[in-house]
């Protein structure tokens, strides 16, 4: 199944005010550390990068870790400078990228 | 904190072992669980953007959409819209299934639905998919209050009755019954966290602890093993007897799904 998110932009907002992101992503965060029933370790598999930007301009950044919880929860907030789009980009172990992107109308 | 764990632990069983049975709990005193949790987990309930288990939603939503099996069909080319036609749905289960002559619950009409409708490979109870349809479908009765189906369908009386006495019945290692934590001592504490009435509305649930969805059957089990009592296979007759009552105990309470529990 593909990944699915949760992204909490303001459709609308004012120039200058500042708005708050809240972006979550489906993933099991596998830490490494475990081990299945049988013993075997169970690989790592994590998200490590996230990234948004805003018309192209890289706006936030993280580097995420085995200690994240599954299903990492960011909140992160911007100033609302021009209307456009809000990138989303998520990569990790295994291949995995999402992506998504988000209009905002700022006036 | 670990070491507090067992001195607390034996306190409450002690306790809980010399009271006397008391009753049900009576209908308007009966919480969710809801009732019993933090501000901040109530508040990640409550806000969809931050619920993980609406990205399970997402997932049902999805698989509700795809064709699959033989059948070559999707659940929306015969039930079309869910959010129509599955509303309430998940207030009426368990339900009397004919073909079994006996209960069955949610997970496992969808799971039946799968292989017989679908004519696809069947889903593993607990797996990601079958889960995921479960909370979607459940998803379309939040806010809607649990059915009585005992009441309306007199043949369920029995299963009912036997769903009572496992909830009743002493078992384990711990020789403790469900009763004694979820009838005759919620709201005390058991290792620093409060004892729920246990209703199963919010189900299948996000739990911090799984950092997964998963169903009430999954719960059940999590609660037998603690009382070091033999857990059954996921699908078995005894949980969903179980589930029956418990659903019948929470007649008239508003589903949650998808609840998040600590």
């Amino acid at each position: 199944m593909t990944a699915q998110a949760l992204i909490h932009v303001p459709k609308k907002a004012k120039r200058g005010e500042v708005i708050e992101i809240r972006t979550m992503i489906s993933h099991v965060m596998e830490t490494g550390f475990r081990r299945s029933q049988s013993g075997e370790p169970i690989p790592r598999n994590i998200i490590a990068n996230f990234a948004c930007t805003y018309n192209g301009v890289e706006i936030f950044r993280a580097e995420l870790f085995p200690a994240m919880t599954a299903n990492p929860f960011l909140i992160f907030r911007t100033v609302a400078v021009e209307s456009g789009t809000l990138a989303f980009k998520w990569t990790g172990d295994n291949g995995f990228a999402a992506e998504q992107s988000v209009k905002i109308e700022v006036g | 904190m670990r070491a507090a764990r067992g001195p607390v632990l034996a306190a409450a069983f002690l306790f809980a072992a010399g009271a006397a049975p008391a009753a049900e709990v009576p209908l308007p005193e009966r919480r969710s669980g809801y009732d019993f949790m933090g501000p901040q987990t109530r508040g990640m309930q409550d806000d969809d953007m931050a619920n993980p288990g609406m990205l399970s939603v997402l997932d049902g939503a999805a698989a509700w959409e795809r064709k699959t099996g033989a059948a070559g069909k999707a659940c929306a080319d015969c039930h079309r819209d869910a959010r129509q036609s599955m509303k309430g749905v998940a207030a009426r289960y368990p339900r009397f299934d004919e073909a079994t002559g006996r209960p069955i619950d949610l997970e496992g009409r969808i799971a039946r639905c799968r292989t017989e409708r679908q004519q696809a490979p069947p889903l593993a109870r607990e797996s990601r998919e079958l889960v995921a349809l479960a909370v979607y479908v459940a998803h379309q009765s939040r806010g809607l209050p649990v059915e009585d189906m005992v009441e309306k369908d007199a043949r369920l009386r029995p299963f009912l009755e036997a769903g009572r006495s496992q909830f009743e019945r002493r078992q384990g290692q711990l020789d403790l019954s469900c009763a004694q934590c979820h009838n005759d001592n919620w709201g005390k504490s058991l290792a620093g966290n409060p004892v729920p009435q246990g209703h199963p509305t919010g189900y299948p649930i996000y739990r911090l602890e799984w950092q997964s969805v998963g169903s009430l059957q999954r719960r059940l089990r999590n609660c037998l093993i603690g009382m070091r009592a033999e857990s059954y296979e996921f699908g078995a007759p005894e949980y969903v007897d179980l589930t029956l009552y418990l659903m019948w105990r929470a007649r008239g309470m508003k589903i949650e799904t998808p609840g998040v529990r600590p």
